[in-house]
């Protein structure tokens, strides 16, 4: 814990800290262009120069020197003042004056930072650089002339993301940040280098000139694309969500998040259902809110009714349907649209226990019919930086590149019981094993890898290895609260309901519910919809307010940030007001009083944060079958309704996991 | 003047040949194994004695830079020694005519010198260009390994000892320690945060020490003569002999060994004919390498070259590179040309570098066609000062002081042509950059 000062202020810091962190710890604002705390430390800036003492007579980069003791620090000293603006001088002399055209203004380091730091005006009459533009794929856009070579970018996608397909070629002033050949930039997360941008050569390509920051209204909210529970700011001007960008938390997204969580929002104003419609002589057709719930009670279905949650549905909105269904006498609930059904009696045994930040700390890992990159790919950056301490990962599945490095042990799931020695050995010497089992493995290795939880000793003191991936943001609500029939969706469809309600359930086979009574309760035109003999309008997760919980059993909850269009309602509503027309009327009246009502009857919803769930696993049946013949996403940019409807991820789809080529149009 | 007894570099101009019989004749490698017997810290602490100072221009002790190694490296963590034969610095030619004429001085010392600091192995990083002198250095390891003297028991003395030849591509900036370990890793050559030193953390993550051709090649023979031998040359602190290579406006260029501290005039009038057209033709001298400051003539004339002499010149010995320049130098042109080589070979990783060098060069074009105005003299040197001390490496320093060295030094002559383009003083009407 090494003591120092600065200008000054003890202070005392962690030990390897930098002098950086010291001076923001004694409240000292430090500018920087290069430095970033989730990033290797370049030093290239130099605009962190302060005064050390003892040390040489020049001032130092304070990002990349350690804290020490009986360091004297100087941070507004005539020689630190000389630095900043020498250096901000050079960074601006060949940056373009386009501020009124860049559209990082308003949220631009450099332009924030030559206010506060540089001098009043410039001394540069050379000609100023250009810089040709690079191709960087759908999601970033560049301006390479406004480009001040921090090397973020650079180091996000070789330390983050995993690809290296950015870097620097040409030196001094002809050194460029390109991708090389410049093909787009496969990761599913190269949004984050707009972020990570501190000028305006990179931007976002879908927003692009859509808004300035300050015409922004922002609201947090939870990402619903995937289930991390991605903590998220929808940042929306009138009725239209225009961009959404990750917000820091640590246990769960750190500061990133992935390209389809970013760029989906565009698919909320497109595709959407703004008024009921209901189907009439084999056609849908517009419909008022009163004649659609009429058509419903019309079918007099008794308790002969059941319902399917789609994946990006809000615990409200399951809650009340189900109390709905229970009050018709019926509990035929479920949401694995795909006909999943392992046994969800144990929330442990289909939870991901070790949590997404715990992932960090394992030193050996089995990935068990998982595509982690595709299913939670801020999961896989949490598998990479445990690699990085050392941790070790063998994989059962078909091959696909992660981004590190994996023994592939074969994709028969009969690996279960009799896994190589290889694999034992580094399980014996294991202090925190990981399993982490994912979609394709579930189904037939459900049992054989809880059995490995035992073998293996993954649970022991304060460490829990047993991991499964859900892929929908509804899942672990839905599982906690009831959504889960012994049997899956095939219970359902044999008991031929007369009528079936669907919460935004669009991935499902229709052809087993061919003659319920269909009702579509969602916000997207989508294969839901076109089957469905009644539509009512819902929300989408922007426009309500919404708990969802991640798949650590995280209890997130999300804050409204536009309304949705037309006639559509939020979703717990419409259950509400049906279900007066249906004579069951439900027992809340507002939102506070369904919570209520939710968290008296599933306890863990009734508050926020991380849930533990007790390890009581069920007995199954140990013996795993069959071989894992792919991953359940087969396109990662179009897995929902909203994606589908988006036009950036129609893009994305199509240029990075088809390999269509694009012409771009010049400028 | 240096007796012929006392030279090292017996062969520095190639009249016998390079190869190991002729090197053993002329005493390379005699009872090399004998000197390992002095232990490890036995050699260092005779280095130490000897006062040699580094020869690659920074003048630190090479004894001390040794003995920040590890004394006991992990199985995991080997010591690496690399030798910096990146020459690339205008005006220096000295490793050159090692490599070429006498390499086993160098593979000898790399062993003694790995020997002394634990180090695995030894990476000699050889410039690009020099492609002959590669063929060469390639040529004498080979000769080396097949005789026993490196690889498996070196010598018959039981240490293991490899010797690995780097050819570079061709950047300045990979003659930077640190810059060359990015290059021996394969990566791009950039040089390095500091801390952590190569001496902690260096090639490989390893500890390594970074040294030059002739600070490496003198070892042996110190060892064989005596520190106290090396010693007796040139003043305190500035001891030993010293390859100076001399270019430009003299009778006689030439690369020569001598001793530190010589007098420059003697230096010129003894090795090189005298200056082109007399002593009174003298315009400046710049005594180190491209990267110092110019000296003007007056000053120089009866200076000691050596590290601390040259130093209260406001300049350095950097590399012991003379470029003499007499009255027919266009001077602001020659800095300039440096200023283009700053420019060209800056690696663009740290701002002040990568945007300072190219905006002093263009003011300094300015300023040799005097297209410029009287004021600007001044904030070229505030951007000299902007660059240096700011950067990661020394090649912003180095940019920055050749130019500092002009217009303290020659002034005058940069505001006559400013006065006589614009016909008395008047300010050039400025277009503002877009």
């Amino acid at each position: 814990m090494p003591k120092l000062k600065v200008d000054g202020v003890e202070v005392e810091v962690p030990a390897g800290a930098t002098v950086l962190q010291a001076c923001e710890i004694a409240g000292k604002e430090i500018p920087r262009f290069c430095y970033h705390e989730r990033l290797s430390i370049a030093g290239n800036c130099r605009m962190c120069l302060v005064e050390v003492k003892p040390g040489p007579p020049k001032p130092q980069a304070s990002c990349a020197l350690p804290a020490a003791d009986n360091q004297e620090v100087f941070t507004n000293s005539p020689m630190v003042k000389n630095a900043r603006e020498g250096v901000m001088e050079f960074l601006l002399i060949n940056h373009p004056l386009d501020c009124p055209i860049c559209d990082q203004g308003g949220e631009c380091d450099l332009q924030d930072q030559s206010v506060a730091y540089g001098r009043g005006q410039s001394r540069y009459d050379e000609n100023k650089r250009a810089v040709t533009e690079k191709y960087m794929g759908p999601i970033v856009k560049t301006v390479m002339t406004r480009c001040i070579q921090c090397t973020r970018c650079i180091r996000f996608a070789e330390e983050v993301a995993g690809v290296e397909e950015i870097g620097a070629i040409g030196r001094g002033e002809d050194m460029q940040i390109t991708s090389y050949l410049e093909g787009a930039v496969t990761s599913e997360l190269s949004g984050n280098v707009v972020d990570l941008c501190p000028v305006g050569a990179l931007t976002s390509k879908p927003y692009a000139f859509e808004a300035r920051p300050w015409e922004l209204k922002k609201t947090l909210t939870i990402d619903v694309m995937d289930a991390v529970g991605t903590n998220i700011r929808l940042d929306s001007r009138g009725r239209q969500v225009l961009r959404a960008l990750p917000v820091i938390n640590e246990d769960v997204n750190e500061e990133w998040a992935s390209d389809k969580t970013r760029h989906a929002v565009d698919g909320l104003v497109r595709g959407r259902l703004d008024t009921p419609y209901v189907r009439v002589g084999g056609k849908l057709q517009k419909a008022s809110w009163d004649d659609a719930f009429r058509a419903i009670a019309a079918v007099d279905a008794g308790d002969s009714v059941a319902a399917v949650h789609g994946d990006l549905v809000d615990c409200e909105t399951l809650f009340a349907a189900k109390t709905l269904l229970a009050a018709m006498g019926s509990t035929l609930i479920e949401g694995r649209q795909t006909g999943m059904a392992y046994d969800a009696t144990s929330m442990a045994a289909v939870n991901f226990n070790t949590t997404i930040a715990g992932t960090e700390d394992a030193d050996v890992i089995l990935l068990v019919g998982t595509n982690l990159r595709w299913e939670a790919p801020l999961v896989n950056t949490r598998v990479r930086k445990a690699i990085k301490k050392g941790a070790k990962v063998f994989a059962i599945g078909p091959e696909t590149d992660l981004t590190y490095r994996v023994d592939w042990l074969g994709d028969d799931l009969a690996l279960l019981g009799d896994l190589p020695q290889a694999v034992r050995e580094a399980f014996d010497g294991a202090a925190t094993p990981m399993v982490i089992v994912g979609g394709a493995a579930l189904k037939g290795g459900h049992g054989a890898a809880l059995a490995l939880a035992g073998s293996l000793n993954l649970v022991r003191d304060g460490w829990n290895g047993f991991n499964v991936v859900h892929m929908a943001a509804s899942r672990m609500g839905g599982l906690m609260l009831g959504w889960a029939q012994p049997g899956g969706i095939a219970d359902l469809a044999a008991a031929k309901p007369k009528l079936a309600f669907f919460l935004g359930a669009d991935e499902l086979d229709y052809g087993a519910f061919a003659d319920s009574f269909k009702v579509y309760v969602g916000h997207h035109g989508d294969a839901g919809a076109r089957h469905a003999d009644v539509i009512l309008p819902g929300a989408s997760y922007a426009e309500k307010s919404g708990t969802w919980v991640n798949l650590e059993g995280r209890v997130q909850r999300g804050e409204r940030a536009v309304f949705p269009p037309g006639d559509a309602r939020e979703d717990w509503t419409i259950f509400r007001a049906l279900s007066a027309v249906l004579g069951k009327t439900l027992p809340f009246d507002t939102i506070d009083e369904l919570r209520a009502g939710m968290g008296a009857a599933v306890p863990e919803l009734g508050s926020l944060g991380l849930k533990t769930f007790a390890w009581n696993p069920p007995t199954l049946d140990a013996t795993a079958k069959g071989t894992i013949a792919g991953y359940p996403i087969k396109d990662f940019y179009l897995t929902n309704a909203i994606c589908r409807a988006s036009p950036t991820m129609q893009r994305c789809s199509a240029e990075l996991v088809h390999g269509q080529e694009f012409a771009e149009a010049a400028e | 003047m240096l007796a012929d007894k006392d030279r090292i570099f017996t062969n520095v101009y190639g009249f016998q040949p390079w190869n190991l019989k002729a090197a053993m004749a002329r005493g390379d490698w005699d009872k090399t194994k004998d000197l390992m017997v002095l232990g490890q810290d036995g050699i260092i602490d005779k280095v130490k004695a000897s006062g040699l100072r580094g020869r690659g221009g920074a003048g630190f002790p090479t004894g001390m830079k040794w003995s920040f190694m590890p004394k006991e490296p992990k199985a995991d963590r080997p010591n690496f020694l690399v030798i910096n034969a990146d020459e690339s610095e205008p005006g220096s030619c000295k490793d050159r005519e090692i490599i070429r004429h006498d390499p086993h001085k160098l593979i000898e010392g790399a062993l003694i010198a790995g020997f002394a600091m634990r180090a695995r192995a030894a990476y000699i990083y050889i410039r690009g260009e020099y492609i002959r002198e590669a063929e060469t250095l390639f040529a004498a390891v080979a000769e080396a390994y097949d005789a026993g003297l490196i690889g498996k028991n070196a010598c018959g003395s039981g240490y293991d000892f490899d010797v690995f030849v780097h050819r570079g591509a061709g950047a300045y900036i990979c003659g930077e320690e640190t810059a060359m370990l990015e290059s021996l890793e394969g990566k791009k050559g950039q040089p390095r945060l500091k801390p952590p030193f190569p001496a902690g953390a260096g090639l490989y993550g390893c500890p390594t020490t970074v040294n030059n051709v002739e600070s490496i090649a003198v070892v042996p023979t110190i060892l064989r003569r005596s520190p106290e031998w090396f010693a007796s040359f040139g003043r305190e602190k500035n001891e030993g002999t010293k390859l100076f290579q001399i270019s430009g406006h003299v009778n006689k260029p030439c690369v020569i060994e001598e001793a530190m501290s010589i007098s420059f005039r003697e230096l010129i009038e003894v090795h090189c004919g005298g200056i082109r057209g007399g002593w009174d033709n003298l315009l400046a001298v710049i005594p180190g390498g491209s990267s110092v400051p110019l000296v003007p003539a007056k000053e120089i004339m009866d200076a000691p070259m050596d590290f601390d002499g040259l130093k209260a010149l406001g300049s350095g010995l950097g590399t012991a590179a003379v470029i003499v320049m007499d009255k027919s130098t266009d001077i602001v042109r020659a800095i300039s040309r440096l200023s283009y080589f700053y420019k060209h070979e800056s690696c663009g990783q740290c701002t002040p570098c990568r945007e300072g060098t190219g905006w002093m060069w263009r003011v300094m074009e300015r300023m040799r066609t005097g297209d410029a105005d009287i004021s600007e003299i001044d904030t070229l040197y505030q951007v000299t000062k902007q660059v240096e001390g700011h950067t990661i490496c020394a090649l912003g320093d180095a940019a920055a002081w050749p130019i500092q060295g002009l217009i303290k030094h020659f002034r005058p002559e940069m505001e006559r042509r400013i006065t006589e383009k614009n016909g008395g003083g008047l300010s050039p009407m400025m277009e503002a950059a877009e």
